[in-house]
Formats: C-alpha cells, sequence, structure tokens
C-alpha cells in the first residue's frame, strides 16, 4: 500500500508549504513565479473579462455574429485567450432556449473569460445534478423556468469551453457597453442565472 | 475508468451551496496547490489528460472526502513521482536526494503572463474526414475502459445526433497513457434528456463533446 500520505504533516497547509520548498530546493520550481500565477488568477483573469465579452455582443450585432461563430477569434479580438479558453463556443440564451454549462466529470471551465471556477461549480452536488436535473438546480439558483423554454445542458467533457451569451435584460436599451458589462454576472455566463435589470435586486 | 469522478446523474450528493462574494482562494495553500500544478505541468513531464487521470485515480472514498484542491495536491504528488521528478524518500525527508543534480528550467516571474494567454490547443491535423456528418443519429458506444476516457456513463449506449463537428483533437484515452495524442475527429452530440433519462422535459437535451471512436452510427 501507498504510504506516504503519512509523510507528510497531514494539515494541507503544512503538507503544502513541505512540498514547495522540496521543489524548490530541486530547483524545479521558482516561489516568485507562483506568486505571480496567483496575483493573475486573484486580480486579472476573472468574470469581467466575459461580462466585456457579453457586453459587446449586446451592442454591437457584427460582433455577436462573429461570437457565435468562431467565439475563440471573437473572444481574442477583445484580448482574452489562452489556457483552458483555446477552443472557445458561445451559446445564445433566448426566450426559448436556455442554455447551463457542467463538467461532469472533473472542472472543465473558460478561465481565460471567467476566471477560476466557483466551488460549488467543481462540486459533487453540482456535476450530478446538472445533467439529469438541470431544472431543479436552476430552481435551487431562483431561476424557474416553463416547461415550453428548451433547456439544454453542455458537459465539458472536451477541451471546448463553453460560454452562455445571456439574454439582454429589458430596460437597458439606454445603457452603454461599460454599463452593461457592469451587470452581466459570472452566474449569468455559466447558466444558473439571467442577467437582471440595473436596480432589481431580485 | 468507472470511477466516482464520473457523476453525471448520480443521486444522493445535496444541495448546491453558492457562496456570495467568494474569494479565488479560500486559503493560501489552496492557490499554492494551484499555482504549484501550473508551474511544474510546464516542465513537460505529463498533460493535461495524465493530470485529469491521476485525480481519478485517487481512492473513491478520499476523492468524495477531500476538498477540491486537496485533490489537486494528491494528483501532483503521484504525478511528481510517476516521473520521477521526486522520489518517495525525498517526500519523506522534504530534502533531495544528496546528489541530484538541479537540471531543470523552472518557470520564472516573467514567464508567467505569457503562460496564462498561450493559445496552446488541443486541435490537431489528420488526414481523414470526419466519418459523421451534422445531423446524423450516432449512438454512444458502451465501453468501460480502465483507463482514462471522456465518454461518461450516463451516456453510453445512448443515441444523439451530431451537432457540431470541432476537428481532430487529441484523444485523451491515449494522451492519458502517455501512449500518443492520436488526434481524431470531435464533435458535439446532442442527447435528448429523455434518451439519457426516461423521464424529463420533451425539448431538453444534454450536448456531449465526443470523440469519433466512441461513436457508431446508429
Amino acid at each position: 500500500m501507498d504510504h506516504d500520505h503519512q509523510e507528510l504533516p497531514s494539515d494541507p497547509a503544512l503538507r503544502v508549504m513541505a512540498l514547495e520548498s522540496l521543489l524548490v530546493e530541486k530547483g524545479l520550481v521558482d516561489p516568485a513565479a507562483l506568486d505571480a500565477l496567483i496575483d493573475a488568477y486573484e486580480h486579472k483573469v476573472g468574470p469581467r473579462n466575459g461580462a466585456r465579452v457579453v457586453a459587446r455582443a449586446w451592442v454591437d450585432p457584427e460582433y455577436k455574429k462573429r461570437l457565435l461563430a468562431d467565439a475563440t477569434a471573437a473572444i481574442a479580438e477583445l484580448g482574452y485567450e489562452g489556457g483552458q479558453g483555446a477552443h472557445m463556443v458561445v451559446v445564445e440564451n433566448t426566450t426559448d432556449c436556455h442554455n447551463i454549462v457542467v463538467c461532469t466529470l472533473c472542472s472543465c471551465y473558460p478561465w481565460p473569460v471567467l476566471g477560476l471556477p466557483p466551488v460549488w461549480y467543481k462540486s459533487a452536488p453540482y456535476r450530478s445534478r446538472a445533467v439529469i436535473d438541470p431544472r431543479g438546480v436552476l430552481c435551487e439558483f431562483g431561476l424557474d423556468l416553463a416547461e415550453s423554454v428548451e433547456v439544454s445542458v453542455w458537459d465539458s467533457t472536451s477541451e471546448m469551453r463553453y460560454l452562455v451569451l445571456p439574454e439582454r435584460p429589458p430596460g437597458t436599451e439606454h445603457m452603454g457597453e461599460e454599463e452593461l458589462a457592469a451587470l452581466v454576472t459570472r452566474d449569468a455566463m455559466i447558466g444558473t442565472a439571467k442577467v437582471r435589470p440595473a436596480g432589481d435586486p431580485t | 475508468m468507472n470511477g466516482v469522478h464520473d457523476m453525471g446523474g448520480m443521486h444522493g450528493m445535496g444541495p448546491i451551496a453558492p457562496e456570495p462574494a467568494e474569494p479565488v482562494f479560500h486559503e493560501r495553500w489552496e492557490a499554492r496547490v494551484f499555482a504549484l500544478n501550473r508551474a511544474v505541468g510546464v516542465l513537460g513531464k505529463w498533460n493535461i489528460d495524465a493530470g485529469r487521470h491521476s485525480r481519478e485515480r485517487i481512492p473513491p472514498a478520499d476523492y468524495l472526502r477531500m476538498s477540491y484542491y486537496e485533490k489537486w495536491l494528491a494528483g501532483l504528488i503521484m504525478l511528481l513521482k510517476e516521473s520521477g521528478l521526486v522520489t518517495d524518500a525525498e517526500l519523506e525527508s522534504g530534502q533531495p536526494a544528496p546528489g541530484t543534480a538541479k537540471t531543470a528550467q523552472p518557470l520564472t516571474p516573467e514567464q508567467v503572463a505569457r503562460l496564462i494567454t498561450a493559445r496552446g490547443g488541443y486541435e490537431r491535423p489528420v488526414n481523414e474526414p470526419p466519418r459523421f456528418a451534422i445531423g446524423q443519429a450516432v449512438r454512444a458506444k458502451k465501453i468501460n475502459p480502465t483507463g482514462h476516457t471522456r465518454l461518461p456513463r450516463y451516456a453510453r449506449g445512448c443515441v444523439g445526433t451530431i451537432d457540431r463537428v470541432h476537428g481532430a483533437h487529441v484523444f485523451p484515452d491515449s494522451n492519458a497513457h502517455f501512449h500518443s495524442e492520436s488526434p481524431q475527429h470531435l464533435y458535439s452530440v446532442r442527447f435528448p434528456a429523455r434518451e439519457l433519462w426516461g423521464k424529463a422535459a420533451p425539448r431538453d437535451a444534454v450536448y456531449i463533446d465526443l470523440w469519433e471512436d466512441y461513436l457508431e452510427p446508429a
């Protein structure tokens, strides 16, 4: 049997510290590079990127066309590309069809536009239920869809990464791109929420 | 492998618990584990599919008990040992074995920005045209490989239609075991929810990305 788990301290914080120190000693990692990676995903790469893509699609019909035809290229136009986003597909929510994204096998998620996934997205409850009971899952997120609406679940089993283009909420016709981007939430781009008009607390 | 990681359709996992204003990392060690995985991954001793397969090989009871980044830590240790980058003795002592040379070129802070935006990509040129066309009915094969696969159990044996043709992509079932990239055509297949689960709203569907080897004409 494999006993190495007991050989490092059981507290993950201590085990990780010991492992990092060993890898640094061995010249396999530079701690400053780790700091830079963490800083990037804590402060630069996140759902604000995806929100800008959505807002652009709402105000620019030509951009929206390109986004739905070749999402990878259209997203790169705004400067967002990279690991876990090399092959993007954007799926559009309409009054007739609601899309929701999951990774039942692990935690695949479009990092360049949404950053790292929240805990619930990577958790057993969401991964197990999103495909068999998407309507129940959406209800839990406060979204009760009529039976006439087609619910499409996208299970991210390959390196294709999916981003939902939510419906533009009513009453936002006067808003500019930046104002619109501020309304777009991470969950709306996963498909577990709709975008609410400004000032709507629900 | 028919592991507990293949969760689609399982019951009893409890409610989904979204956390308002969730931080990117809850603990500093989670951030370090994430970054260690990226930084060591750059050394090229394994690939993304081998990484996923390492976490799938965590014993089922541990997999369900561990937090997400505990699984990343367990998978990283597995890969470090299997690739020979680190030995059991080194993990035990926390010190490099005497006489080991520092031969790797570690990721530098200057390279991080480029690493994050690097396209990478898993599409590869192949000579064969796609076997299936958009709109064609296909059945997901009934296979139970003991190694890595990306054909979820809940779809096996079910009939769907080809919705998109994504191009030829690296085949995880082979790549995870370092056999070869063996690129083949990848499709988005639309399965009616009723085909997968029996009872479901009539128009609901699940779209699954499936490689050509997973599919047969229906």
